[in-house]
């Protein structure tokens, strides 16, 4: 445990995939777990929202003093008060989940909160191994059970994969007497957002998969195997400058920059 | 040299009696570390004689050896203190009191003699150790006061014998007064008359009495959470109410609990017995080292320490321990003290759950599951109805009101139990009884979330429960599962759920009785019955199972555990869920029981049964539920 370390772990509201019903979402529990480990019970989890949702006190049950909730509307945007309480506040690393249960919890709220305070973002971090020297030793998830060593600078921001230690079982008791700290913040009006309509996903219908495999080693991979990316050149003895020039080129083929 | 003994005598009785008053008060101190619960004193006292004459030897009375015995030491004894402190203590020279105490202690003494040869050697469900010496002593006491009484009644001079006669005697008195008088409250074996007694007076559940049952789980107040200091459940051995710890101490480690113990018998970390004692450890301060009966198995003795304000499973014992039971509370059907063995360990599994987050294995899933899906297994709640989806069944929703409403339970979800849902639909619709069913709208009923300790996740579906089925009108509730049966029948009421419920065996057998069933004889071969935990210890209900199966021409072969004896088939308590280790499976020794009567079915009335009696390696008997026993016979049926 790191007791001077500054981890907060960005909550949402999860939602049962079969009876819709409003729970701790996975990912976001297993973010706290995560920095339960490195902060203990002092860790600061924040949930931008309203703080009188009683799944709240599903994350508190995990032995969490407490919950700081900012005061949002429904269909506001969070990402710019968010930012700016964790810039008070000091943070250093920044934990989220990597999807979303429903609505805009945490699918996009790494990737904007990373954009706009101009930190790294790690995706997938299945653990932090340790932090030193204003450093840390991630490791991240890759397909299939591959793990990749990462060392990352502090601040950051990560995104906690389902590889990530799976979340304490909440209790009713601590999860009644934790404190809710409510603060209230500024409302950006979700302009974007305004103009959408939701509506329930469908299931697309599945391609019947014809089986090509000779062996049970074959059926395990085409069974467990997730898409990876092909293609793709590894440059490691070029120059720095040649690398750089190469990255460049694939963004400007691949239209990300002009 | 009786003379000289004779002056003696006054002083060392009385100066026993008020050691013995000092430990007393001691004691009662001990007791009242726990948390208060409002008695009636008086009352509590006066019901003493009533609740140890009939119903505590209505217990011990089923081994008729140790009832018979106990009659002559426990009367002997009482008879003879107040008649030697009449005599010896206030000198009253009565050549007729004397023969009375003479015969007063010859009662004693043959009792003595007896639980003397029932020791030699000791069963190994009894405690050795100062349990060995009790006899001993019995007979010391039994025997000294019966030669200094001899004078008294004027059978012999008081001049009779010499000095060392004297002294040997008073050696005597010495050691049989110590243990009957210091050791009854300074905690030596005969405490469990001293604590024993108050505790029948102030029993937690004083509906045990008189014929009564009360098996329903106490419920908790979840919104008493103020202070920081507040928690849930036992966390420390002074959470539990002060009349629990009394109960504890009554405890006469007879081990009639440790023998009939299904965790004990799989090799688990349990032993009712040792947990009472560790909790007197636990109230009391020291460690275990002086327990001497049988272990948790797999565990020695003599690590366990405690004091009444330690966590009770850092250090007095583990947790492992607690959800090793079943709560088929065969324990405390057998125990003679009246002891709540599965109180407390629920007790103890609250303070897991609701304060640690501790359930074990598969425990943390599960309740999650009740509490996002209403099932334990989260399957989708809009698909409870879908095993009916051939059967048209009428809806409480859209009919409001039936006679009987039928409580399908979480077996609407599991194959094999649909089986069993299905045979009685069928009964329901051959006898045209006027039913509907909750579909969707029901939840779990709760018993496995109470039992794991969540008593806020049983709280929450009860109280769910009983809003939709105050929602219709009907005469009774019949369901297939005992779990529910209980739930709804004994649990629901502290929450206002007040419903005549009951168990489809007992409506079957009614619709048998009235004619509305035409059943014709049975032909599948030998049968014997397993009786439920939850429908024959946990409601009383043995003989409608067994009339109905007489009915259909069956003779049951019974088991030798069976009726309120019998063994647990494991799947209680979440104990599957929670799967403690043991050297045997619990479902596999009581399938032994069932092959030991060369049955060729084994009819049981529980779906939790029913899968873990054929959870079992075949072969072996087949296992069905009484109604698919029914249905297979029902008159005018194509087979």
């Amino acid at each position: 445990m790191l007791p001077e370390l500054k981890v907060v772990a960005l909550v949402s509201i999860g939602q049962h995939i079969k009876s819709g019903r409003f729970q701790r979402a996975d990912q976001d529990a297993r973010a706290v777990e995560l920095g339960l480990k490195l902060r203990g019970v002092d860790l600061t989890v924040l949930h931008a929202g309203s703080a009188d949702e009683p799944v709240l006190r599903r994350y508190l049950g995990a032995g969490l003093k407490a919950i700081t909730v900012l005061e949002q509307p429904a269909k506001a945007d969070i990402v710019g008060p968010m930012c700016e309480y964790l810039n008070e506040q000091g943070a250093q690393i920044i934990l989220a989940g990597t999807k979303a249960e429903c609505g805009e919890a945490s699918g996009m709220i790494p990737y904007l909160v990373g954009e706009r305070l101009g930190w790294p973002v790690v995706s997938r971090v299945a653990d932090i191994l340790s932090v030193a020297n204003g450093e840390a030793e991630i490791l991240q998830a890759l397909p299939r059970g591959q793990r990749r060593l990462l060392k990352v600078r502090l601040p950051f921001v990560a995104s906690v994969d389902n590889a990530a230690d799976a979340p304490r079982q909440s209790a009713f008791g601590p999860g009644q007497r934790g404190h809710i700290h409510r603060v209230q913040a500024a409302v950006v009006a979700d302009e974007l957002s305004a103009s959408w309509t939701q509506v329930p996903a469908k299931k697309r219908p599945k391609r019947l998969a014809v089986v090509k495999a000779k062996s049970a080693a074959d059926r395990f991979k085409a069974a467990t195997a997730k898409s990876q990316g092909a293609g793709g050149v590894v440059l490691q003895a070029e120059a720095p400058r040649e690398q750089a020039q190469a990255i460049v080129d694939l963004l400007l083929e691949e239209g990300l920059i002009q | 040299m009786l003379t000289l003994l004779e002056n003696l005598l006054p002083i060392l009785l009385f100066g026993m009696v008020a050691i013995a008053l000092v430990g007393a008060v001691r004691r009662i101190n001990l007791w009242r570390v726990g948390q208060a619960h409002p008695v009636n004193i008086i009352a509590g006292l006066m019901s003493i004689p009533r609740r140890y004459l009939v119903d505590l030897h209505h217990v011990v009375a089923r081994d008729k050896y140790i009832s018979n015995t106990h009659v002559a030491t426990a009367g002997g004894f009482v008879a003879s203190l107040v008649l030697v402190l009449l005599v010896h203590g206030l000198g009253l020279d009565s050549a007729v009191f004397g023969w009375i105490l003479l015969f007063t202690l010859l009662c004693m003494f043959v009792g003595a003699l007896f639980i003397y040869t029932r020791r030699n050697p000791p069963p190994s469900r009894l405690s050795k150790g100062p349990w060995m010496r009790l006899p001993k002593s019995l007979l010391m006491f039994a025997t000294s006061f019966f030669i200094v009484t001899l004078p008294v009644a004027g059978l012999v001079s008081s001049t009779f014998g010499s000095w060392v006669l004297g002294l040997i005697l008073l050696v005597g008195i010495i050691w049989g007064l110590g243990e009957m008088l210091f050791g009854m409250t300074w905690g030596g074996p005969m405490k469990h008359a001293f604590a024993g007694a108050l505790h029948l007076a102030f029993h937690r559940r004083p509906e045990r009495f008189g014929g009564g049952r009360s098996t329903a789980l106490l419920p908790i107040d979840l919104d008493s959470n103020s202070d920081a200091d507040a928690h849930f459940g036992v966390g420390k051995t002074s959470d539990f109410k002060w009349n629990q710890l009394l109960g504890f101490d009554a405890c006469v480690q007879c081990g009639r609990c440790e023998a009939v113990c299904p965790a004990f018998a799989a090799g688990q970390p349990l032993n009712p017995k040792k947990l009472i004692q560790d909790m007197v450890v636990g109230m009391a301060g020291g460690s275990d080292a002086k327990y001497a009966g049988s272990p948790y198995p797999g565990r020695d003795v003599g690590q366990a320490k405690g004091g009444a304000n330690n966590i009770i499973t850092e250090g007095l014992l583990d947790a492992d321990t607690l959800w090793s039971c079943t709560t088929c509370r065969a324990c405390v059907e057998e125990c003679p003290m009246m002891i709540e063995h599965v109180d407390a360990i629920v007790d103890m599994r609250r303070f897991q759950t609701l304060e640690r987050g501790l359930t074990p294995n598969k425990g943390a899933e599960t309740l999650d599951n009740l509490i996002a899906t209403d099932n334990p297994n989260g399957m989708d709640p809009a698909s409870r109805t879908h095993w009916a989806a051939d059967q048209n069944l009428p809806l409480m929703k859209d009919v409001q009101e039936a006679e009987v409403l039928f409580w399908v339970s979480d077996g609407a979800f599991d194959m094999r139990s649909q089986r069993i849902l299905r045979a009685f639909v069928k009964l329901l619709k051959a006898a045209n009884v006027n039913f509907a069913i909750l579909g969707d709208e029901e939840c779990d009923s709760g018993d496995v979330a109470r039992r794991l300790g969540d008593e806020a996740t049983f709280q929450s579906l009860a109280k769910r429960n009983i809003a939709v089925l105050e929602q219709y009108s009907f005469k009774r509730i019949v369901t297939t599962d005992p779990h529910a049966f209980h739930c709804l029948k004994n649990e629901y009421s502290d929450f206002g759920g007040h419903y005549d419920v009951q168990h489809h065996t007992t409506f079957i057998n009614g619709l048998v009785a009235t004619g509305q069933l035409k059943l014709s004889a049975f032909k599948g071969g030998k049968v014997t019955y397993h009786d439920p935990c939850y429908l024959g210890r946990y409601n009383g209900e043995y003989d409608s199972p067994r009339e109905l199966l007489a009915v259909l021409g069956i003779e049951l072969i019974e088991m030798e555990r069976s009726g309120f004896r019998s063994r647990c088939c494991g799947g209680g308590g979440g104990a599957p869920i929670t799967d403690v280790p043991g050297e045997r499976r619990i479902a596999d020794m009581r399938m032994e029981d069932i092959r030991g009567t060369g049955a060729d079915v084994v009819a049981v009335g529980c779906q939790q049964c029913t899968a873990m009696l054929e959870g079992v390696v075949e072969p072996g008997p087949e296992v069905q539920d009484i109604a698919e026993i029914v249905a297979q016979s029902l008159l005018g049926e194509a087979h």
